[in-house]
């Protein structure tokens, strides 16, 4: 059985995936909509930084948060005068980090429903008297259900799995910052193996019921 | 509506066009020549267009003092190619999407008349995936027409759909025409529908305004190329004056002289538009007998075009009415014809267009 330290992990690593889904939720929308739709040159060097964290190494992630959020970094800086601390091995500082980490993962599966969406039901709503604010909100947003659904269950599921970024940024304390990973990490470093199936084994159930969800929600698109 | 202009790279539509207030325009092109670019000016669709717009009373462009009316301000209905209605909405919910956005007392056309006018009662709970290309369009129609639009712009409503949806799709719009008084704007590159629709027509070639006029009179004037090819035909006016039971075949009159034509559910008095086409007139200088052609009209010559290769188009008067006749150049020797000859014209058949 899973310790009582196990399970705040556990319950903390669902706390930062669900707080971390929510909030890129309400970022990434205007972000894809303005890559879906802008006109602006500048959309392909932001789509490039969006996508950055999809490519790039969560340690290299996790060290530039460091540094930016630390004592001497300009946003560190910046937090301190807010008031707010310092973010780095704080339960804020890893929300940060996931949202930055998890950033493509629920901003292209919305910014692709968009494009798919086409101008024409804007431009139908538009025709019908709705304000371009009304119309995203009732029908753009209702068309692109599909990508938020599978924008949040990916965003979700890829904030749960990271290790780099939360290892550089969050630390490993207990209660506080020690997320699933960590724990199974621990675990296996103390020799601890059937703890470590416990969690282990957990994850992978997960993993595999979240992509059962998304596939077969493709599947009965398609007939 | 005038003066618009809007230029892509490449591509540049000038226009300067005023409209009647009533009835069907057809906006008439072949594909390309910036009809739909028009519409969507209208429509404030095309944020580059620069010009002067109004409808009735109402400044909707006027780029001299900045004015643009956004177009979720414009009362217009707009119906799209493809129909365009929201999938994650049912029928009865497309329906009431732009007219719940209207003020009550801005309404003056109802749910329930616009349902009734495209007869898709039986739809409502439906949602837009469950319909044919007909009824898609028919409902498309009927949303535009719920928000009670002071003009309705079609965008070839028909050119997505096969020939037996067209036909079953046609008689709703000739319904609009005759029920509403409502200015509409119908883009189209399909001259039967123009000359069973239209009563005005503005002809769109690579962005210019070819002609504009009454249908009746552009479908036959020689210098355009709507009077040319296989498709060319006059639509005439007639009045309905008597039946005979027996043939079943109704006799109609117009100023050209009388027609005998089979037609049902006709009323003694009533109007009738019928289409003659250019390739079903021959001409014969003897008023022939012994023939099963019922039509005979006295006519004379206005016009010889040269047509397709062996062909001539000529426009001839009858009684103030324009006819078409499509013969061989041939025959236009061998009867000598030439401007102000008086003779037959013999039709063949007429499509009878409500």
């Amino acid at each position: 059985m899973p310790s009582s330290a196990d399970l705040t992990a556990v319950l903390l690593t669902a706390r930062l995936a669900f707080v971390t889904t929510v909030l890129l939720l309400l970022i990434a929308t205007p972000i894809a909509w303005w890559l879906a739709r802008g006109r602006s040159n500048l959309r392909t060097v932001i789509g490039a930084i969006v996508t950055l964290p999809l490519v790039l190494p969560p340690a290299v992630i996790g060290f530039y948060l460091l540094v930016l959020l630390g004592p001497e970094g300009p946003l560190g800086r910046l937090t301190q005068q807010l008031g707010l601390g310092l973010l780095p091995f704080t339960f804020s500082g890893l929300v940060v980090a996931s949202v930055i980490y998890s950033m493509p993962f629920v901003v292209q599966p919305i910014q692709q429903a968009f494009v798919a969406m086409g101008e024409r039901p804007m431009e139908a709503a538009a025709t019908l008297r709705a304000s371009p604010l009304n119309a995203f909100l009732t029908v753009a947003l209702p068309l692109a259900r599909p990508g938020f659904i599978t924008a949040a269950v990916l965003g979700f599921a890829h904030t749960v799995g990271e290790f780099g970024v939360v290892l550089m940024i969050g630390g490993n304390i207990p209660g506080k910052t020690q997320v699933l990973s960590m724990a199974i990490y621990n675990h296996v470093e103390a020799l601890e193996y059937q703890s470590a199936h416990w969690l282990a084994g957990g994850m992978l159930c997960f993993s595999f019921l979240v992509l059962l969800m998304l596939y077969s929600r493709g599947w009965n698109r398609r007939s | 509506m005038s003066i618009l202009q809007h230029s892509y790279p490449g591509f540049a539509l000038k226009v300067d066009l005023e409209l009647p207030a009533r009835g069907v325009t057809a906006i008439f092109g072949p594909s390309g020549c910036g009809k739909t670019t028009l519409l969507r000016c209208v429509a404030g669709l095309e944020r580059g267009a620069k010009g002067y717009l109004a409808v009735d009373d109402e400044v909707w462009q006027d780029d001299d003092v900045r004015r643009f009316v956004p177009v979720h301000q414009r009362a217009l209905g707009y119906v799209f190619q493809d129909a365009s209605l929201f999938a994650h909405l049912s029928v009865a919910q497309n329906l009431n999407y732009g007219m719940q956005r209207v003020p009550v007392t801005l309404r003056r056309v109802s749910l329930e008349q616009s349902i009734d006018l495209l007869g898709i009662a039986q739809l409502l709970q439906r949602s837009p995936d469950a319909l044919s290309g007909g009824e898609r369009q028919r409902v498309a129609i009927a949303r535009a027409l719920a928000s009670s639009p002071r003009i309705l712009l079609l965008d070839e409503p028909l050119a997505a759909l096969d020939a037996a949806r067209k036909a079953e799709v046609l008689p709703y719009l000739e319904k609009l025409h005759t029920e509403l008084d409502m200015p509409v704007l119908y883009v189209s590159h399909a001259i039967d529908e123009v000359a069973r629709l239209a009563d005005h027509l503005v002809l769109l070639e690579s962005g210019q305004v070819i002609a504009s006029g009454r249908a009746e009179d552009l479908l036959t004037r020689l210098d355009l190329s709507l009077a040319h090819g296989d498709t060319a035909g006059a639509v005439l006016t007639l009045t309905v004056s008597g039946h005979d039971e027996r043939d079943h075949l109704s006799t109609v009159i117009f100023s050209g002289g009388l027609l005998s034509l089979p037609i049902q559910n006709k009323v003694i008095g009533q109007s009738l538009r019928i289409r003659v086409q250019a390739r079903d007139v021959s001409l014969t200088l003897q008023k022939q007998s012994g023939t099963s052609i019922l039509n005979i009209l006295n006519a004379t010559v206005c016009a010889i075009a040269p047509d397709s290769p062996g062909q001539v188009m000529v426009s001839l008067d009858a009684g103030g009415c324009t006819l078409l006749a499509r013969i061989t150049e041939r025959s236009a020797r061998t009867l000598a014809l030439e401007p102000g000859l008086k003779l037959y014209a013999q039709i063949k058949g007429v499509a009878i267009l409500g």
